[in-house]
């Protein structure tokens, strides 16, 4: 599904990604872990075009590296970013309609639909993104990119600042989503999540990928998780 | 005293509206932009003399229709191929490109049209009275030019808050990064409300000329009133723009109908100057030959109590 191969990226001078090497399958849920400031997001912006792309990005065995985000979005991929842009002015309806890419809604996903998945959207469908509390805005967020009928998500640390009943949530969801045949990026520091989920994880430390293995094989690695991951 | 007042009234809501066409797209491209295009009344210029043109040839309906076109047309290819390449360079870089677009356009419509005032009629379809009132006459084609001018802010209006493109401009103006990510061509929406902008103030034009007169000043007389406009509205603000648009047209049409002088009020306050005093042309000034003047006042006004104007909000 995205295959990333020797990726750098810069912020001015400073050298972020110093050759990122991954891939995410059909269907599957992978995780992107590390510490702050190691460049996950910086990953995610560059594959979707936010930030100038220096190496290969494949998705769907198609190169995108230097295509226009809104181009890379129509080609399939979904981004639901770490900030939770909902647009606070508008409704939770006319949310979910902003990440429709046409008029009608197509795909697997339509607002009822998406409503009777999240309860706590569908009673507030005329309220102001802005009146949300944190995880229903990130719910909105992840629904508002799912309207777009994405085949792979690349989601920003969904669970910062979530209770653990909604991180709990939250999981399932991903799980749902990901049975529909939508692949995900999971990009996270809390360890708890990403291991439930996930089926591979990559760890990242200072602008490349330093580890790569299963939840069962990151369990037994002390040492990485000692080293690269919060203790 | 009763007939004045109405007449006013709908006079001034004539002109408010008509000042709303303009303000309404100077304030949607101020705040794609960032800053404010001191081009856009130049559009309203051209529309009126492409009308004028064209009506020469196909008639007054063609014009109506075809130049606002022409104007938008024009509009979204100066902010494809102009606009959007001077953005990278910054604010003030835009800022001089309207400066200078502008000038050129006031060039180029001498150029072509010459510097005489142009014969530019309303259609004799209304050519009549619409209605009279206690002996005074209110024209069919300001009605019509209230007809026109209340569809557009009903369409603007409907388009912007229930359409999803609307919601989409909405957004894209606020975070134009997010709404690029869910799949939407941001720099090719800017371009339509630049051309969508554009073409408003043409149509204003177009409707304008007739009534307004058609001559190369048209755009300086109505474009630093427009500027007025969405400053005392609040920029970028467009409920604020409405409000102001109303409160100048009205203004101004009440002040220019009222002959309230200066010896009026110093009779009532019981002061009398001798004509032949060195200062009698400011004494016996009048409402209506200030009446020009009044935008500006009441912009300074509103800058005094709230420095962002009506319905801005304050920059963080
Ligand atoms: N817009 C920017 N301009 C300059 N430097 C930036 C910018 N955004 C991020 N950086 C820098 O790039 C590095 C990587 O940032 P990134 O946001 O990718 O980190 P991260 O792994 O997502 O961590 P977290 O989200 O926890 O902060 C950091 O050192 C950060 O300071
Ligand atoms: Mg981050």
């Amino acid at each position: 599904m995205l295959k990333v191969s020797d990726l750098h990226a810069y912020y001015g001078k400073s050298h972020i990604l110093q050759g990122v090497n991954f891939h995410v399958g059909e269907g599957e849920i992978v995780s992107l872990l590390g510490r702050n400031g190691v460049g996950r997001s910086t990953t995610v912006k560059t594959i979707m075009g936010e930030v100038a792309p220096q190496g290969s990005i494949e998705f769907k065995g198609q190169e995108i590296a230097g295509k226009k985000s809104f181009e890379i979005a129509h080609l399939g991929l979904g981004y639901v970013p770490e900030n939770r842009d909902i647009f606070p002015s508008l409704t939770v309806r006319q949310n979910l309609v902003l990440g429709m890419k046409s008029n009608k809604p197509q795909g697997r996903w339509n607002i009822e639909e998406m409503f009777s998945m999240f309860p706590n959207l569908a009673e507030r469908g005329d309220v102001h993104g802005g009146a949300l509390s944190g995880g229903e805005q990130q719910m909105l967020c992840m629904c508002r990119t799912l309207m777009g009928d994405p085949d792979m998500i690349m989601i920003d640390e969904p669970t910062e600042g979530l209770a653990p009943k909604i991180v709990e949530q939250l999981a399932q969801l991903l799980q749902e989503i990901a049975n529909r045949g939508v692949s995900i990026l999971l990009v996270e520091q809390k360890l708890s999540i990403a291991l439930k989920i996930s089926k591979r994880l990559y760890v990242m430390g200072h602008g490349k990928i330093v580890y790569e293995g299963t939840p069962e094989s990151l369990l037994k690695a002390d040492d990485v998780r000692g080293e690269w991951l919060e203790v | 005293m009763l007939e004045v007042f109405i007449f006013a009234t709908l006079n001034g809501l004539v002109t408010g509206l008509l000042l709303f066409m303009l303000a309404s797209g100077l304030t949607l491209i101020f705040s794609m932009m960032g800053v404010l295009n001191f081009a856009h009344a130049s559009f309203y210029m051209l529309g009126a003399y492409v009308a004028y043109s064209i009506s020469l040839y196909f008639g007054f309906w063609t014009g109506l229709i075809v130049a606002p076109l022409i104007v938008g047309l024009l509009g979204a290819l100066i902010e494809r191929y102009g606009l959007r390449r001077v953005h990278q360079s910054g604010h003030v870089a835009e800022l001089v490109f309207t400066f200078g677009l502008a000038f050129l356009i006031e060039e180029a419509v001498q150029f072509f049209w010459g510097r005489d005032t142009k014969n530019y009629q309303t259609p004799d379809l209304l050519d009549f009275p619409l209605f009279t009132l206690f002996g005074q006459e209110f024209s069919a084609y300001r009605g019509f030019m209230m007809t026109i001018s209340i569809g557009i802010f009903i369409a603007l209006y409907y388009v912007l808050t229930k359409s999803r493109v609307g919601i989409i401009i909405q957004a894209a103006i606020t975070h134009p990064q997010t709404v690029a990510n869910l799949g939407h061509n941001v720099p090719l929406i800017f371009m339509g409300v630049f051309g969508v902008g554009t073409a408003l103030a043409g149509l204003a034009g177009v409707i304008a000329g007739p009534v307004l007169t058609t001559f190369p000043g048209m755009a300086t007389v109505l474009g630093s009133i427009v500027f007025v406009i969405v400053v005392i509205g609040g920029l970028g603000s467009l409920a604020g723009a409405f409000i102001a648009s109303l409160m100048i047209g009205l203004l101004q049409s009440y002040a220019i109908a009222s002959d309230v002088g200066m010896p009026d009020l110093l009779n009532l306050l019981g002061i009398s100057f001798a004509r032949d005093h060195p200062l009698n042309d400011l004494w016996t000034i009048n409402l209506p030959q200030i009446a020009p003047v009044l935008p500006f006042l009441l912009l300074v006004l509103v800058l005094i109590f709230r420095p962002t104007g009506l319905l801005g909000k304050r920059e963080e």
